[in-house]
């Protein structure tokens, strides 16, 4: 007996049931779900984030694999040529005659714009030029109708593509209102259409002022032949360490420095290889700069970390009754090693690879450094080996270089690219999951 | 490519080494190989490797120290007078470099003879002019001491590259002859084989160490020349970065202070952001999630990571930094003058980090003993009350590393600052405000700059060693704690 119960005079005790919540278990249930939608929330911001950078970047790239072209049948027959030939200003000769001649068809389709050659100028560059040099080069089209192809000017590819509307245009030399109208009349002929940019894919960089005939193609030649270097170099070398510390090393302080090492660079600011790569290749040994050889070497140098710690995890997972086995028919450790052990672990060993690669092709601040700015990037090398040693820019460092320029037009440049640079990205992942997937084993 | 066609008459040397010193180990035997003492093959490998190793060695030590040699030497030929004012040596060797290559194509051209080339009495400005016409690009002052210098730096190299392929050939036939002579059945063949790939192994492996003494070097020596033109003190201690452009330096302002001031200004801007998101996703991935949601929530988060910083970079300058002008610019609020500002840069390193917190402390989180979990169930505690007062804190250590490798990350992060932070090194405490970073001045105090000679260029390697030195701090003391901790459930 208590106290409590005699007299019955205590208050009456709150009774609780677990059928009803009471008020505190109510809090803990609301803060347990609230804690619970703020890691939900976490996740969902991740993802938004990603899609947010997926979508800007497809929306704002694809323009860059448009182009606008001007669909032009023109004919000049000999005695047009001669006269044209005879004339002070060749080339104004020629404009003349392709001006009439698109007048001739923009009345024929009864439409009635003026414009005059200045217009024509802003709209298709030298028209005169590029119709000179064809016919100088080709005579024995003279008299027949020939297709011509032009590419617009930057701005009116801008135009279609929304970057150029007709509020934000202000008159320049560049582009003026009219010009717009005149744009619209030939887009209702079918004179001008969109096409696919392939100058993009296949082009060089072309300098400040011609974003339109900018093209990526030789700075994926150089990322190429960065990547053979840093195939060659770190996947024999990265093997070989990784051999030897997981297979070989014995307890002692070397090896310890060793591993230090590694687990340090790979942790190393990208940049800093850079400055690595600037004063031992460059400065020291005196190979040449922005040479894809050079940014190899340093990507090699970055990469080897991460090589050499997927390929120890690789070895790792190769059971010891392998090694057992090998060594108890009479294989020395070596061949138990090098006949045995690395070729269950190759497809290990490659995915890694091709991830190390993956990263590197994205790496963009040790290549400034050494050189390999994107406006270096202005033609294909000659041959192979000139591949290697003749300056050359790599993807990231051309978008970069793209994104760095004042012209706006640029920047769609640069979202092409990235477009580019994201797809071989891709598709080193893609293969490497498909040979995780295809030669994985479990032991 | 004469050093190609040697480094294939090596190899074929090898080639030939290997298939006789095979045949001879096996005529040695009798033809039995039961009487050998290793497999065939290790008898060719082991000529082969006597010819290759000492003669590529040879070569490659070569091919660094001459270059080293030939240049001091000609240095050492030109004059004072001859370089000019405002240019420097370095400048009038690349000069020097320029010409020799000019003659060389002249000669393989068949414009010019060798003799004629190689004349030192020839009247420079007749060089020159048939230099000019052989269409090779010559610069306009191609001086008496430069014509010289490049005459000589020609015959240097092409003696040098002679003597080495001799020596090297000969490496390579006497490497042939003594794998050969050993070839014999009692030689153990395999053991000096596998001795010599065992040395390999090690060579690779130790390439690990050397690339961080090349970094400790280069970074060490130029920051000391850095510091004899420049004070210590005032690079530490100045609060003002304005290096002049016109090359001559005095005039500069070097200080380090805004520009770390920039750089660990971001860098939080990017923790705020990151860290909150990525606990968050790493707990309610590792707590919360099915299988399911787990096996897509998790990899999708990990694109974040695999994406190259170019593109954050991009993504800063022309999607987010406009989108917050918007927000605070004058239209708005009024705090922002520019897209690239801190705010821009911080939060674009932040989404990148998110992943890297979240899949570190993910992996932390797990490694906390389930029987922590069941004790805490058992006495009556909610799942997030298990959460934050049992699990958060045993893994903490854990997650305080993880976010330190974060921070580490950060703060060597280069195209994103460089790309949406700005270029003005500011100390402001408006996240608003542009500011830089140390990784951004080093990009735009080293591109495109091949002397080396002023303390504008100098300063990098001052900024890239107090980066190097900051990151590995960082990065140390994060391992150090990560570790302690997984010893603790282990």
């Amino acid at each position: 007996m208590t106290d409590a119960s005699i007299g019955g005079a205590a208050a009456p005790r709150k009774k609780s049931s677990i059928h009803e919540l009471d008020a505190r278990t109510r809090k803990r249930n609301a803060s347990e779900a609230r804690f619970k939608a703020f890691g939900l929330g976490a996740i969902l911001i991740g993802l938004f984030f990603l899609v947010t950078l997926a979508v800007s970047i497809v929306r704002s790239g694809l323009p860059a694999f448009t182009e606008t072209v001007v669909d032009v049948e023109f004919t000049l027959s000999q005695a047009q040529f001669d006269e044209a030939e005879s004339t002070l200003f060749k080339t104004a000769a020629y404009s003349d005659l392709f001006i009439a001649d698109l007048r001739g068809t923009l009345e024929e389709r009864g439409m009635q714009v003026a414009f005059d050659e200045a217009a024509i100028e802003r709209l298709l560059g030298k028209v005169g030029g590029t119709l000179r040099e064809f016919y100088r080069a080709n005579p024995e089209q003279l008299g027949q109708p020939v297709a011509f192809q032009l590419p617009a000017s930057s701005r009116v590819d801008g135009y279609f593509n929304g970057r150029v509307t007709r509020e934000t245009l202000e008159d320049t030399r560049f582009l003026q209102g009219s010009d717009l109208d005149l744009v619209d009349a030939l887009h209702e002929a079918g004179v001008i259409r969109q096409d696919f940019n392939w100058t993009f894919l296949t082009g060089a960089d072309s300098g400040v002022d011609n974003p339109g005939g900018a093209g990526i193609g030789a700075s994926v030649v150089g990322s190429f032949f960065m990547m053979l270097v840093v195939l060659v170099l770190a996947l024999p070398i990265g093997v070989a360490a990784s051999i030897y510390l997981e297979e070989f090393a014995p307890q002692n302080k070397f090896t310890d420095l060793i591993e230090v090492n590694i687990s340090n660079l790979a942790a190393v600011p990208s940049i800093v290889f850079g400055i690595l790569g600037l004063a031992v290749f460059i400065q020291f040994m005196h190979l040449p700069q922005s040479a894809p050889l050079v940014g190899g070497l340093v990507l090699t140098l970055m990469t080897l970390p991460t090589i050499i710690i997927s390929t120890r995890a690789a070895l790792k997972a190769v059971p010891p009754s392998i090694r057992d086995a090998a060594l108890g028919v009479g294989a020395s450790k070596m061949q138990a090693v090098f006949h045995h052990v690395l070729p269950l672990a190759m497809p290990g060993i490659l995915t890694g690879t091709i991830i190390g690669l993956a990263q590197a092709l994205g790496e963009t601040a040790p290549l400034l450094l050494i050189g390999m700015v994107g406006f270096v990037a202005r033609g294909y090398p000659e041959g192979f080996l000139g591949g290697f040693t003749e300056p050359n820019s790599a993807m990231p460092a051309q978008i970069y270089t793209w994104a760095a320029r004042a012209d706006a037009s640029f920047y769609e440049k640069a979202w092409g690219g990235i477009i580019v640079l994201l797809v071989f990205l891709l598709l080193m992942n893609v293969i490497a999951i498909i040979l995780r997937r295809k030669f994985e084993r479990r032991w | 490519m004469p050093l190609l066609w040697l480094f294939l008459i090596v190899l074929a040397i090898a080639a030939v080494g290997f298939v006789l010193g095979r045949a001879r180990a096996l005529a040695s035997a009798g033809g039995d190989v039961r009487n050998l003492h290793s497999l065939p093959s290790y008898y060719g490998n082991n000529v082969a490797i006597k010819t290759v190793v000492p003669a590529i060695l040879v070569m490659l030590i070569w091919l660094i120290v001459q270059p080293m040699i030939v240049n001091s030497t000609i240095s050492g030929m030109i004059p004072e007078s001859s370089v000019a004012e405002n240019s420097s040596l370095g400048l009038v060797m690349s000069e020097v470099r320029r010409t020799a290559e000019g003659l060389d194509n002249a000669v393989a051209n068949g414009d010019m003879t060798e003799e004629f080339a190689r004349d030192a009495r020839a009247d420079f400005t007749d060089v020159t002019q048939r230099l000019k016409d052989a269409g090779q690009i010559v610069t306009s002052d191609v001086t008496q001491p430069i014509l010289r210098a490049a005459q000589s730096y020609r015959i240097m190299n092409a003696t040098g590259n002679l003597i080495m392929s001799g020596i090297v050939l000969a490496l390579a036939l006497s490497g042939l002859f003594w794998g050969l002579r050993d070839s014999h059945a009692a030689f153990r063949a395999r053991n000096t084989v596998e001795a010599a790939v065992r040395a390999l192994l090690i060579g690779a492996a130790s390439i690990a160490i050397l690339t961080t003494i090349g970094i400790i070097l280069s970074l060490v020596f130029n920051t000391v020349e850095f510091f004899r033109l420049y004070p210590a003190t005032d690079f530490f201690f100045g609060t003002s970065w304005a290096p002049s452009f016109s090359g001559r330096g005095g005039s500069s302002d070097l200080g380090v202070l805004p520009l770390l001031w920039g750089t660990f200004y971001i860098s939080i801007v990017a923790l705020v952001v990151a860290v909150p998101i990525g606990l968050f996703a790493a707990v309610y991935l590792s707590e919360y999630a099915t299988p399911r949601v787990r096996a897509v929530a998790k990899p999708m988060l990990e694109v974040l990571a695999g994406i190259p910083t170019i593109v954050y970079g991009l993504f800063a300058l022309l999607t987010v930094g406009p989108l917050l002008l918007g927000i605070f610019g004058d239209d708005g609020l009024g705090w922002m003058q520019a897209g690239t500002a801190v705010m821009t840069a911080g939060l674009v390193m932040g989404i990148m980090l998110i992943p890297f917190v979240s899949s570190l402390s993910d992996d932390i989180i797990n490694a906390v003993p389930q029987a922590m979990r069941d004790g805490s169930y058992g006495l009556g505690a909610t799942q997030s009350e298990t959460i934050k007062q049992v699990i958060l804190p045993a893994a903490l250590p854990g997650i305080v590393g993880a976010i330190l490798l974060a921070a580490s990350r950060a703060i060597g992060e280069t195209m994103i600052v460089v790309l949406g932070a700005g270029a003005a090194a500011k100390l402001s405490l408006n996240p608003f405000e542009a500011m830089t970073t140390v990784t951004a001045k080093i990009v735009s105090q080293l591109t495109g700059d091949a002397d080396f000679s002023s303390p504008e260029a100098l300063v990098a390697f001052a900024l890239g060693m107090t980066l190097f030195v900051l990151t590995l701090g960082l990065n140390v003391l994060a391992l150090y704690i990560v570790r302690k901790y997984r010893e603790q459930y282990e």
